[in-house]
């Protein structure tokens, strides 16, 4: 087992602590712009809101694990896992390809003792740290609100962790493969249908047969299974699943970024 | 034995870099010692920057043995990382940070704390003269600035060993001479400097030993007047002749030199006494538009070595 | 001396023309990049807001005879024609001043400013048109038109490309950094999106913040569009129609205006 990881995981990824230098590099440098981080945290709410205000007054309430539930109650779930997603993706595509591109900060990074699992260690932790901080936020507004029925919400943060975890290494393994801004097209091409389609905004059941089994395989999906789980109650063992694949999600995704990285890096 | 490893920071033998079918690096075989200035010389793809980014550690050798402070650079890059400074050709100076937070932030990869950087950047800052501009975002800084605070991060960590790969392209005559000026202070210091360049001035003032690179393999070494001496005369007259005419000149100055030149707009003349070749020109009944007399200097021995023509 | 000569020689519509052709040049090289999201966006949105959501609910907001769809495929259109040029009248202008200096090289030639900014404002406008008649062709494959009056759709769409595209050209053209474009985006294009009168009725909102989604030029642009494609004029009748275009004619004429001055301002002064 120890061999295994340690062949997936070359160059001390695992333990690249080092890397989380790379962190307080990002701490210092939205110092200076913390404005694009707070506008992030709107998207979702916006949609929250035009829900809550809006489409939720169009909607009869909706049969949620037997219980009748609220329209807004129902999409307040699947917006916390969209903005964990989303705050995870910002950073580990866009930000890492102009890093590894044009400034090329890793270059620098790499004259010091800090090798390419450090790099992708740091990236990946301040970008799921930023799905975090979001996950937090909102997760403040939907108590706010009363959109949140269960204790077990206490966990839907420890939960944004993964989640942002899975997203994050696998959008940092996604951009080392990125060979011009035009590439990102496709970014937006996956992440516009997670978003739309990921029991979101209805629930599964409104999919017909072979296409409901499409939904339940998307990595969106299972984040949305389980904050709704949490937020409104109705935990089951499934929900193990889920969190399974969303580790692999990561795992695989930090394999692949640290052996993209060192190839770039190291020729 | 172990005295010898102290004196000596970096060995190479038979050290080659492969990309492909490419060979950028060819069997050549090098040393470095401590205190000394090391300079590769070269014409663009002599493989100057791949032999650095080996010593730096990143780029792993196809073949051959290289040491670095007496340790392995594949296996121990990290371990030798920590105890380098490297001044890459393009700058990679974080564009989102001030000066200053470029130096800490920098300082924080080698696992630096936080109290010792803050004073360090400082000092680093006044010895680079960018003090004044401590707080300024990076982008804007001249080219010149950008060098120096590129030298400053590399300085961050005390390093034993400072690479320089270019680092003066680019600049203007006043940003060259304030880079030298602090390179030499750093020689004077102990730090040992390598570097690469294709500027035979900077090579003159810098370095006191040289390697030649050409196509991958080391040509010539030596120190920069050995190389004068073995490749080179003392003197060099340089003598233009109406255009057209350099050509059947030549013929009639044979005799009085060690080596003529003939060039589409002048004819170089190596001797080892201008004066008197100069004086017997004009015995001959020559009459040059314009003659020049001067010191040999290694860019006659580059362009002995390497040729003129056009690498690209 | 010779750009500022060149600059204050007025506007010409030929050598406009040039300054549109390079854009249209441009294009050609990278087009692929941008053609799947312009014709896949139109479909991902009609089928989960319209087809999915839709089957959520029972009567669009306002009429009984319209589905859900119907209701809000006009609003994406409109939406659409926002989006597209909220992106092209940013990052591109941004560039063209900054990154690549395009405007500068084209200013050392015989262009003009005026020259330059319309060629720009023509080709996001040209981009804004081809976007709506993919988006339009899309609705009419998910059946969300019933009248023949959607083909004035693409018109409708230009001018609210046009309300939007010049006055964030001019906020764009005196930016330093390509911060402000995710606040545009965050605070003005997706609140715009949500509350103009896209996936529900204006008349939901709570009355004291009504007045501000009236002042949006998406709503106008909406209302226009839903005319069209249903085939219902809304409350109000033509005199509406007509507020509403004068409304998006006077965004975009006051925005050209402060533009123009805003071009001038960064590229020759």
């Amino acid at each position: 087992m120890a061999a295994l990881t340690l062949r997936i995981f070359p160059y001390g990824a695992l333990g690249g602590r080092r890397g989380l230098v790379l962190v307080e590099r990002s701490l210092m440098v939205y110092r200076h712009t913390w404005i694009i981080i707070v506008s992030g945290f709107f998207e979702p709410l916006f949609y929250l809101l035009a829900v809550g205000v809006g489409i939720g007054k169009l909607v009869p309430s909706i049969s949620f694990h037997g219980q009748v539930i609220d329209y807004t109650a129902f999409v307040a779930p699947a917006m916390l896992a969209s903005s964990a997603m989303n705050g995870a993706i910002y950073d580990s595509t866009f930000n890492v390809f102009w890093k590894l591109k044009y400034a090329k900060i890793y270059e620098g990074i790499l004259a010091t003792p800090l090798g390419p699992g450090d790099v992708a260690v740091g990236e990946i932790v301040w970008s799921l740290g930023r799905g975090v901080i979001y996950s937090a936020a909102f997760l403040v507004v939907c108590a706010a609100m009363g959109l949140v029925h269960s204790f077990a919400a206490l966990l839907a943060l420890p939960f944004a962790v993964l989640e942002g975890l899975a997203f994050a290494a696998c959008g940092m393994a996604a951009t080392t493969f990125m060979r011009s801004w035009q590439d990102f097209e496709w970014v937006t091409l996956v992440l516009l249908p997670l978003f739309l389609f990921s029991a979101t905004f209805y629930p599964l059941s409104t999919y017909p047969g072979a296409l409901a089994h499409v939904v339940r395989w998307t990595p969106l999906y299972q984040a949305v299974d389980v904050q709704r789980a949490l937020l409104l109650g109705g935990l089951h063992p499934g929900l193990l699943a889920d969190c399974g694949y969303l580790a692999a999600m990561g795992l695989i995704g930090g394999a692949v970024a640290v052996r993209r990285l060192a190839r770039l890096l190291l020729h | 034995m172990k005295a010898q490893d102290d004196a000596t920071l970096i060995s190479a033998r038979g050290l080659v870099k492969k990309y492909g079918d490419f060979v950028a690096v060819d069997h050549i075989d090098f040393e470095v010692a401590a205190g000394q200035a090391f300079g590769f010389l070269g014409p663009n793809g002599a493989g100057k920057s791949s032999t650095m980014r080996m010593i730096g550690c990143v780029s792993p050798p196809s073949g051959g043995t290289l040491r670095i402070l007496g340790l392995d650079p594949v296996r121990d890059g990290p371990r030798i990382r920590a105890q380098l400074g490297v001044v890459p050709q393009q700058d990679t100076l974080d564009l989102e940070l001030t000066v200053r937070e470029n130096l800490i932030v920098y300082g924080r990869y080698f696992g630096l704390p936080r109290s010792v950087l803050r004073s360090r950047a400082d000092e680093l800052l006044d010895f680079v003269q960018l003090a004044d501009r401590a707080n300024d975002k990076v982008e804007p800084l001249s080219g010149g600035m950008k060098r120096r605070l590129t030298i400053a991060r590399a300085l961050i960590n005390e390093p034993r060993l400072l690479l320089l790969d270019e680092p003066t392209t680019g600049l203007d005559p006043q940003a060259r001479h304030v880079v030298w000026d602090r390179l030499f202070r750093l020689k004077q210091q102990g730090v040992t400097l390598v570097l690469t360049t294709h500027y035979m001035d900077e090579a003159e003032q810098l370095c006191d030993e040289l390697v030649v690179m050409d196509k991958g393999r080391i040509i010539a070494r030596g120190s920069p007047w050995q190389l004068i001496e073995r490749y080179s005369t003392r003197d060099v007259v340089e003598l233009r002749f109406p255009l057209g005419e350099n050509e059947s000149v030549a013929p009639r100055i044979d005799g009085l030199a060690e080596r003529i030149d003939v060039l589409p707009d002048r004819l170089l003349v190596y001797t080892h006494d201008g004066d008197a070749c100069l004086a017997a020109v004009h015995a001959r009944g020559l009459t040059p538009v314009a003659s020049l007399v001067r010191r040999s200097t290694l860019e006659d021995v580059f362009l002995r070595l390497t040729g003129r023509s056009l690498i690209d | 001396m010779a750009a500022t000569r060149a600059a204050s020689g007025g506007f010409s519509a030929s050598r406009m023309w040039r300054c549109y052709r390079y854009w249209v040049t441009g294009y050609r090289r990278t087009w692929r990049g941008s053609v799947v999201s312009t014709a896949v966006n139109p479909v991902l949105y009609l089928a989960a807001m319209g087809v999915g959501l839709g089957s959520l609910i029972r009567a669009a907001p306002g009429s009984a005879e319209l589905s859900y769809l119907q209701f809000i495929a006009p609003g994406l259109v409109a939406a659409t024609a926002m989006q597209v040029a909220a992106i092209e009248a940013t990052y591109p202008v941004l560039a063209s001043v900054k990154w690549i200096r395009t405007y500068h090289a084209m200013l050392a030639t015989p262009l003009s400013v005026a020259d330059v900014f319309v060629g720009h404002l023509l080709w996001v406008l040209t981009r804004v048109a081809m976007s709506a008649a993919f988006y339009l062709a899309a609705v009419a494959a998910f059946g969300g038109i019933r009248s023949v009056f959607a083909v004035a759709a693409v018109p409708i769409s230009l001018l609210v490309g046009a309300a939007f595209a010049a006055p964030i050209a001019a906020f764009a053209v005196v930016q330093e950094h390509d911060n402000g474009f995710s606040a545009l985006q965050r605070f003005v294009i997706v609140p715009m999106f949500l509350f103009s009168g896209t996936f529900f009725a204006v008349s939901q909102l709570p009355s004291w913040i009504r007045p501000l989604a009236y002042l949006t030029p998406l709503w106008h642009g909406v209302a226009l569009t839903r005319d069209a494609t249903t085939g219902i004029l809304e409350d109000g009748g033509w005199p509406m129609v007509v507020v509403h275009l004068s409304f998006l004619i006077g965004c975009a004429a006051v925005g050209s205006v402060v533009a123009a001055r805003n071009f001038r301002h960064r590229l020759v002064e």
